[in-house]
């Protein structure tokens, strides 16, 4: 066994974060500064500019400035120096390769949102106010810590394959093997193989709409309650006529997040198929277009439609936002 | 335009007595069925991350050979792998120690930069009365729709190239090499992080009481002064929310740092490492599995001892989408 491990070599590293802590207090000291000294009953614009300065430079140079050349570079070619007008966009709803992608990305946002409010709330009216309540939530939502890299691997160790007759690593084809069946090579069978990422990604979710559902089920009124209880509603009734109305404001929130998280998923299908046999969504392939293969005009009109496709989402739900304030 | 700088929804601690309906709707739900499906669930949300670790701590024959369900019939552990996986230096090994290493030196700051950024600029956004305040609202706020694939291109590019308008250079290229990379990830992911942070805090900073800074005003306290003194203690809970949330997305991110941090020892975190792992040495278990729970588990730690902090800012709406 070789355990040599360098410990010294570490040391660059360490400096460099320490430079970038000092650097950092230096800023905010510098900034702070200015502020006490600045003369407090006037230029009320002075004080902002120095309080905004930091975060205006920073969304300038980091995602403004930038949104607005990639929305440029996905009307040019790979490498950026020759206008191509649609064709990248054209590429991206004619080829098959792409329509591949786009169809991909449609089942997952097809079955992630609904699935994870639906998981969430079983659980959530499951084990609410029941002895285990808190703990049964936690074994939920701890998968919301896990890295999404980190679920990756735990489920690809699940659907892990060995071939007929060798013992299974993998849970699932242990299981099937054990009823009788064949094991298979779950990942690798489009279509279906996309299926299983999606399991994934609605095991880590699952904890969040589980707790926001959760809350607001607690949250619902007594005497809502108590009247449809005197007026004779059944369960399933009280389910269906006040808890899901009453809820109603929770479950658009989670099935939102979990719209724009899916569109932009990357993570799973890179760690688990790395986009392979047909399992590539917009996030995946903008990555491989534009960092992997050169093709930036590509990649950039792929995130600019990934931009189009979350846009009216999030302002849908700023919108929801703001009237549950009012 | 005061109805923008609203709050969101938080669950008021009252609530909590009033959940008539949820015990009537369990009452009635509560059967042999109900609970069996419960369980069936945690089950199905406990036991793939529970198979991970049993098998992390199995010899590596055995992990490859056999499922970890037999360790109940034979057990036998080890802790090879995570020496192996942490500290050895063959090639094939994970050295997943500097990565571990890499992991915290990104974290750190990525957390502290954008936490204090956004506190000035929603503090100013809040409590300093200046003409096109709600303008500059309104331009983060908006920022939130736009995805960090948006901006990857040309950031890396503003990195390496720096900035030319038709030829004439007017910044110069950052060229970082080796551990000064961390710098352009830090820079990403302050960048990335500051439109939600910007608009949580403000939301928080808005709600409190005006008569505060007011007095506090006209004792003749500088705007430097009552935001250390009175705003930040005040938004305590807030901040800790957020931070949470940053240092769980930075941790965990693996975008950001394949693009800034590249893929070598020097500068790249443990989910890089992971998948990289993954696709080349898919089968080797032993140190997939060892590696995937030592990145796995600092999280989750963090996670636990700040859960509070945790639901009452994911409650209030602080997910990156």
């Amino acid at each position: 066994m070789n355990l040599d491990f360098d410990f010294a070599a570490e040391q660059p590293k360490l400096v460099q974060l320490l430079l970038g802590v000092v650097a950092f207090c230096a800023v905010v000291a510098l900034l702070l500064l200015v502020l006490d000294r600045a003369p407090m009953r006037r230029r009320a614009r002075l004080h902002a500019a120095v309080l905004l300065a930091p975060a205006l430079v920073l969304l300038a140079i980091g995602l403004v400035v930038p949104a607005v050349r990639t929305t440029l570079l996905s009307f040019m070619s790979g490498d950026g120096t020759a206008w191509v007008g649609l064709d990248n966009y054209i590429w991206m709803f004619t080829q098959p390769e792409a329509v591949t992608v786009l169809r991909t990305t449609l089942v997952w946002v097809a079955l992630v949102p609904v699935l994870v409010t639906a998981v969430g709330l079983l659980y959530a009216v499951l084990v609410d106010r029941t002895r285990f309540e808190s703990l049964a939530k936690s074994l939920v939502f701890l998968p919301m810590a896990i890295s999404f890299v980190g679920a990756g691997i735990i489920w690809k160790f699940v659907y892990a394959y060995r071939p007929e007759g060798a013992d299974q690593i993998g849970l699932l084809n242990q299981l099937v093997v054990a009823s009788g069946g064949t094991p298979r090579q779950w990942l690798q069978e489009p279509p279906f193989n996309t299926l299983f990422l999606v399991v994934v990604m609605v095991w880590i979710q699952a904890g969040f709409a589980t707790v926001v559902l959760s809350a607001a089920i607690k949250g619902i009124p007594a005497e809502i309650v108590e009247a449809a209880r005197l007026d004779g509603a059944s369960p399933v009734q009280m389910f269906l006529r006040v808890t899901l109305p009453s809820i109603r404001p929770a479950l658009i929130v989670v099935l939102v997040t979990q719209s724009i998280g899916t569109l932009k998923l990357f993570d799973i299908v890179r760690t688990m198929t790395g986009g392979q046999f047909d399992t590539s969504v917009i996030a995946n392939e903008m990555y491989n277009q534009a960092f992997r293969y050169g093709e930036t005009g590509k990649g950039a009109a792929l995130a600019v439609f990934l931009f189009v496709l979350v846009t009216p989402i999030v302002v849908y739900q700023i919108r929801q936002r703001r009237e549950a304030v009012r | 335009m005061t109805t923008v700088s609203s709050t969101v929804t938080v669950v008021r601690p009252g609530a909590e007595d009033a959940g008539g309906a949820a015990r009537r709707v369990r009452r009635s739900l509560t059967s042999r069925t109900a609970s069996a499906v419960a369980i069936v669930i945690a089950l199905l949300w406990t036991t793939p991350t529970f198979g991970l670790f049993l098998s992390s701590l199995r010899p590596e024959d055995q992990i490859k050979s056999t499922g970890w369900w037999t360790f109940f019939s034979a057990p036998d552990l080890t802790l090879e792998n995570y020496q192996q996986v942490l500290f050895g230096t063959s090639s094939s090994s994970g050295r997943m120690a500097g990565f571990l290493i890499n992991s915290i030196v990104i974290t750190i700051p990525s957390v502290l930069f954008p936490l204090a950024f956004a506190a000035l600029a929603a503090y100013a956004l809040a409590w300093v009365p200046f003409r096109g305040r709600d303008w500059v609202y309104i331009g983060i706020f908006a920022l939130q729709v736009v995805p960090l694939q948006m901006a990857l291109v040309p950031l890396l590019s503003f990195f390496s190239e720096g900035v030319s308008v038709s030829g004439v250079q007017l910044l110069p290229a950052w060229e970082l090499e080796g551990t000064a990379r961390f710098a352009q990830v830090w820079f990403a992911h302050t960048c990335f992080a500051l439109p939600l942070g910007v608009f949580l805090l403000h939301n928080f900073m808005s709600e409190l009481p005006g008569e505060l800074m007011e007095a506090a005003r006209a004792d003749g306290a500088t705007h430097g002064v009552i935001f250390r003194a009175i705003v930040l203690p005040l938004v305590a809970p807030a901040l800790a929310a957020f931070g949470i949330f940053q240092f769980l997305w930075v941790w965990n991110d693996l975008l950001v740092a394949l693009i800034f941090a590249g893929g070598t020892a020097e500068t790249a975190p443990m989910t890089v490492r992971l998948a990289q792992m993954a696709g080349t040495k898919g089968n080797e278990w032993q140190r997939l599995t060892a590696g995937a729970f030592v990145s796995v588990i600092i999280p989750l730690i963090v996670f636990l001892s700040m859960q509070r902090y945790f639901v009452r800012g994911l409650l209030a709406g602080s997910v990156k989408g």
